[in-house]
């Protein structure tokens, strides 16, 4: 017990509790409190016999300890203590014995209730049992008496099936044939494939053989039947359909109907074919309708026809339920029966568009063949197995090349016209004994219109790539035919076609002076010019500008066009130089070559050749001026005009230039020795030139006084041959030193040809200076 | 290997007249015609020391007039014709006439005179080329290996064959053939050509180039607009014997196959003024020289159209089969190409003419009478060789 030792408060619940603890100890429950208490009791020895809740409580060992360890007070509160608790014990037990024993009764009376009803529902059970046997018995009974009528019944209903059955066969051939003569040949069908199988089964029996064939004759009439009205072709697509449905059913080989249907459809496609071809015209001839118009018709009635064949056979036999078996066949059969269908369609478009050559307005074929292309596209949505589409683009990418390669050829022809325009109109004012001042004015109008005639074909070429045309937005036409097509093949090409035919004028013309006027050389030459300066950047910018090119393809940059036009424009200009350099060349030449230089008469006049040299050289001078600037010239001295010539002027004497020259020949070393100083700056006679007017005149004077000199060296002159000379070199240095850059040059020249002269004179007796100047003056 | 620096020889006068001594195949010797109207005209025999790098000459008198076109004898290194002008009654006429130089100075001087002014020789006049009823003579050109008996002279527009006869003193006409057409026809230069057993002449007249058989005096070739201007020489290609090179006033050398003459094989556009003048090397006719009014003279390697152009080929039995497996590897065609522009004159070129002794050394002659020796740069000339 826990209380032993204290707490008196805590006895209540205790003692509460205490009863159940003796009833769990009873069933063998540990009480965990009650454990709890009696290690808590003094004798610190649970379970021992000292222990006065424990099992081996033994009383004797207990009091003995008590005597023992206790002093007195405290056994004698130990004794009260005991004797409080046996009191609460026992009023314990007087509650305990009072509360159960009223439950003990009740629960005796329960017991015996039940014990009386149960044996009256046992009863019950075994009536029960004896009425359930009995309904078994008459069941059987009245089961047994029925059984014979029933099977009776069952074969009654069986026969009549059968004969019935067997009355449909042999009313079947008759049948059959009113469906036929009703043209109701779907029933007629149906009604032949439910009994085929029966008849092939009984086909032994001689009745039903008898009426299976009545019935396959039958069937293979109306097979005839519905073959003539598929081919006859005349019904909707509604009946063609159930035609071939209908022969299906009655196993009619599929790749035969294939075939028969396509070549049906063959026959037609091939007339509209014929009728387009038709359209063409004769071969060299013009084609009868325009090209929109053709590819309308194309469009819109062999194309459209071929999608609803297309469309109808897929429907009849690729895409029909059941079907599975043939649709390979059949839609292999299909696509070759489309493409080579197609690749006629294909070859007479293609032979339209080349018919096509005139090279204006381009937007009719562009709007045909985006028609075209528009309409495969329909096409090859129903037939994706085709190759229509690919082939279809590849079509309009050629005719997009070829176009562009016309248009090229266009603009060399148009540049052509020009240049034979510009030679007419050049031409023209000579005739008229004119001069021809409008050169800047020609220039400007070939730039022009050539610049234009670009612009224009750069529009034309561009509305094949518009956005509302279908194929624009291929890669070929977003990528190649911006940058190889248009801006590599028809800018870039033209241009330098340009320039090669420019480059010609040089060529073919170097021969005995040519064909070719030389103004146009200046003209082109300028062209170039221009070309290289402004024009070719403009042009190449704007075709960038309006096809956007994404392609990465390599193209020709600006600079080595540039390039090509500078240098088709020096070469232009060198040979403009060379021509008319080589015209007054000729006719300085000729007055050398044909005179009597040893016999001649003293001079009173400047030759007519010379007058005609300077006005050559300044209509050349006027004609260059037009077109290019003047150029830098170094200083003029104040007293050009008067320059005196040097030929004996004692302030050239000078010592000999070679030790081994004899003494001999005075006048000999000193002319070498003023040539040796002279030609210590070496001239460049046909050396290019700057593209300014005075550097042109200066290589043109350069060319002619070197020629001078060179006759001059090939001839022998008399006196008065010497002293023409002279008055012609001074006459020609009156007018010659204002065109050219550095009049030294001139004087140089002239220097020499006086030299030389008089080196080449049989009596040199030089012209005072005051006569030839009035000489010159005069004339 | 540095190459020898140009030798340069002034003359008094004014030249355009040069010629290798032809016959002369030991030694390096030129021979130069002056110009001159007031002063005797001479002829200048050039001896170049090849080891020495010494010019030594010689003067001869040449008095009737000044030469326009020396040529010297294939056969007698003694013998050579001139063209020269003789100006009689204020009348200038070209004559020709052979000549043979004294006999000491026909291989060269002994000893080089003091001052050549002092002790000039005169020429022995041989004969006169009688031209009284042709015309003006252009030039004189010898039978090339022949005997030094045959003489084509050009005149005007005639075309002269002449046998020299008892010692080269007597001059026959044997044919002659007359250029025919409108105008006042002149031939400006001509060469006899090599092959064909030396049955060929070529002329140039205008800017046509007309090939002639010798034996009928006909024409065989023309080659119309050969350049765009006058035509001014022309030469056969030692090697290749429908080969031939010409040159003229449009600045261009042109090279012709004569049995296809619509277009030149080749021509070169590097000089920029006339060219007077054009030679085949002797051995080597890769090597082109011309010579020019713009004072220059071009040194060219033609190898694409020479008659070796895979370099030079040894012969088979001088090699082993190792040497021949090397010759296969470098059998590549060469490119042609200018070797060398010669700026050493300072006048018009009037002419240039490889030496006959010497493959590798040619001159040129200036109006100013600088004649300038040079020779074929040493690396090009050993690329050759080996």
């Amino acid at each position: 017990m826990a209380a032993p030792l204290g707490e008196p408060g805590s006895e209540a619940p205790g003692g509460k509790r205490r009863p159940h603890g003796m009833l769990k100890l009873y069933y063998g429950l540990s009480d965990p409190a009650v454990e709890a208490c009696g290690g808590l009791a003094p004798g610190g020895d649970p379970g021992g016999p000292t222990d006065i809740n424990g099992a081996h409580f033994d009383p004797e060992m207990f009091l003995t300890k008590l005597r023992k360890e206790c002093p007195l007070a405290q056994l004698m509160d130990c004794e009260t203590d005991m004797v409080k608790q046996i009191r609460a014990l026992d009023s314990d037990m007087q509650t305990l014995v009072y509360e159960n024993y009223n439950k003990f009764i009740s629960a005796t009376d329960t017991i015996r209730k039940m014990k009386n009803d149960f044996k009256k529902m046992e009863d019950e059970m075994d009536c029960l049992a004896a009425n359930m046997a009995v309904i078994t018995d008459f069941s059987a009974r009245i089961s047994s008496t029925l059984q014979d009528q029933h099977e009776q019944i069952t074969k009654l209903s069986g026969v009549h099936t059968l004969l019935r059955k067997l009355q449909f066969l042999f009313e079947l051939p008759a049948r059959l044939t009113k469906c036929v003569e009703l043209e109701a040949y779907g029933q007629a069908v149906r009604y032949y494939s439910k009994a085929r199988s029966i008849l092939h089964q009984y086909q032994h029996m001689p009745s039903f053989q008898g009426i299976q064939d009545d019935c396959q004759k039958i069937m293979a009439d109306l097979a005839q039947k519905l073959r003539e009205k598929f081919r006859d072709g005349g019904s909707g697509a509604k009946d063609l359909a159930e035609c071939v449905e209908l022969l299906l059913q009655l196993d009619e080989p599929a790749e035969e109907l294939c075939d028969e249907f396509l070549s049906h459809a063959r026959c037609r496609l091939e007339a509209e074919l014929q009728a387009l071809e038709a359209e063409l015209g004769q071969p060299g001839g013009a084609p009868m309708t325009d090209i929109l118009e053709f590819t309308d018709r194309g469009c819109n009635i062999f194309v459209s026809n071929m999608c609803l064949v297309i469309a109808s056979y897929q429907e009849l036999f690729v895409s029909r339920e059941g079907a599975q078996g043939i649709t390979r066949m059949a839609q292999d059969k299909l696509v070759a029966f489309v493409n080579c269908l197609m690749e006629t369609y294909f070859s007479l478009v293609e032979r339209r568009i080349q018919l096509e050559k005139g090279v204006g307005d381009n937007s009719l074929l562009v709007r045909a063949l985006d028609r075209f292309h528009r309409r495969l596209q329909a096409l090859a949505k129903l037939l994706p197995a085709s190759n229509v589409a690919a082939e279809g683009t590849e079509i309009v990418v050629r005719a997009a090349k070829e176009r562009i390669h016309q248009y090229l050829l266009a603009l060399q022809s148009f540049y052509q016209d020009c240049l034979t325009d510009v030679r007419q109109s050049l031409a023209a004012p000579r005739l008229a004994g004119k001069e021809s001042p409008n050169l800047a004015e020609l220039l400007g109008t070939i730039s022009a219109s050539v610049l234009n005639q670009i612009k224009s074909v750069l529009t034309y070429v561009h509305l094949f790539t518009a956005k509302d045309i279908t194929f624009s937005n291929k890669p070929y036409f977003k990528g190649e035919f911006c940058s190889q097509g248009v801006r590599e093949g028809l800018i870039v090409g033209f241009i330098k076609s340009m320039c090669q035919t420019a480059q010609q004028f040089c060529e073919t013309t170097g021969d005995k002076g040519g064909s070719t006027p030389p103004t146009l050389l200046l003209l082109l030459s300028r062209l170039c010019l221009d070309y290289e300066t402004s024009t070719i950047s403009y042009i190449l910018t704007l075709t960038d500008e309006q096809f956007l090119v994404q392609d990465h393809s390599p193209i020709t940059p600006v600079t080595s066009l540039c390039a090509e036009a500078r240098e088709t424009a020096q070469k232009l200009l060198n040979h403009y130089v060379k021509v008319q350099g080589l015209i007054i060349s000729q006719m300085l030449r000729k007055s050398v070559e044909t005179r009597d230089w040893v016999n001649t008469i003293e001079p009173r006049n400047v030759r007519a050749v010379m007058k005609r040299v300077v006005e050559d050289t300044t209509s050349i001078d006027v004609q260059v001026g037009l077109l290019y600037e003047e150029g830098i010239r170094k200083a003029q001295s104040s007293d050009s005009s008067k320059r005196t010539f040097s030929v004996y002027s004692s302030s050239r004497q000078q010592s000999r230039y070679a030790p081994s020259y004899t003494p001999s020949a005075p006048l000999d070393t000193n002319l070498l020795s003023n040539i040796q100083k002279l030609f210590s700056e070496r001239i460049d006679i046909f050396s290019p030139v700057e593209f300014n007017k005075v550097s042109v005149l200066t290589g043109i004077i350069k060319i002619s006084l070197k020629t001078f000199l060179e006759c001059v060296r090939l001839r022998t002159f008399g006196r008065y041959g010497l002293q023409q000379i002279q008055v012609d070199c001074y006459y020609l240095q009156l007018y010659l030193w204002r065109f050219v850059c550095d009049e030294n040059l001139v004087h140089f020249l002239l220097d020499e040809i006086v030299a030389s002269t008089a080196h080449r004179c049989l009596d040199p007796v030089p012209m005072e200076q005051s006569v030839i100047e009035v000489i010159c003056e005069r004339g | 290997m540095e190459d020898d620096a140009p030798v340069i020889y002034g003359l008094e006068f004014q030249a355009r007249a040069l010629t290798p001594q032809t016959a002369e195949t030991d030694a390096i010797r030129f021979l130069i015609g002056t110009q001159s109207l007031k002063y005797d005209n001479q002829i200048h025999i050039i001896d170049f020391d090849d080891e020495n790098n010494i010019i030594n000459k010689n003067v001869l008198i040449h008095q009737v007039g000044e030469i326009w076109h020396i040529s010297a004898s294939p056969a007698d290194k003694g013998v050579l014709a001139t063209c020269y002008n003789k100006t009689s009654d204020s009348k200038v006429m070209t004559c020709a006439a052979v000549w043979r130089m004294p006999k000491e100075l026909e291989s060269g001087s002994h000893e080089s005179p003091d001052d050549s002014s002092s002790n000039t020789q005169t020429l022995e006049l041989l004969c006169h080329l009688d031209n009284t009823a042709h015309g003006n003579m252009a030039c004189v050109i010898w039978e090339p290996m022949g005997d030094g008996k045959k003489l084509i002279s050009l005149a005007d527009n005639h075309l002269l064959l002449w046998d020299l006869q008892e010692s080269s003193s007597n001059a026959v006409l044997s044919s002659s053939a007359a250029l025919e057409g409108k105008g006042q026809l002149k031939f400006t230069s001509g060469r006899w050509s090599p092959h064909h057993n030396c049955t060929q002449v070529a002329t140039a007249n205008d800017t046509a180039i007309r090939g002639w058989d010798t034996r009928s005096m006909r024409q065989i070739y023309c080659i119309e607009s050969a350049h765009g201007q006058l035509v001014r020489d022309l030469d056969f290609n030692p090697n290749k014997q429908y080969y031939l090179a010409s040159c003229g006033d449009d600045c261009k050398v042109k090279f012709w196959d004569t049995r296809n003459v619509s277009e030149p094989v080749k021509t070169l556009e590097e000089h920029s003024h006339w060219v007077w003048n054009v030679r085949y090397n002797h051995s080597h006719d890769q090597l082109v020289l011309s010579g020019s009014s713009d004072s220059r003279v071009i040194l060219s390697n033609m190898v694409s159209i020479s008659s070796e152009p895979f370099g030079h080929l040894v012969d088979d039995d001088e090699l082993s089969d190792q040497e021949d497996h090397h010759q296969e590897k470098t059998k590549e065609p060469l490119q042609d190409s200018i070797i060398a522009t010669y700026e050493e004159h300072e006048d018009s070129v009037y002419a240039v003419e490889w030496s006959s002794a010497d493959p590798w050394l040619f001159a040129s002659l200036s109006y100013d009478g600088r004649l300038v020796i040079n020779r074929v740069p040493r690396a090009l000339k050993y690329h050759i060789l080996l």
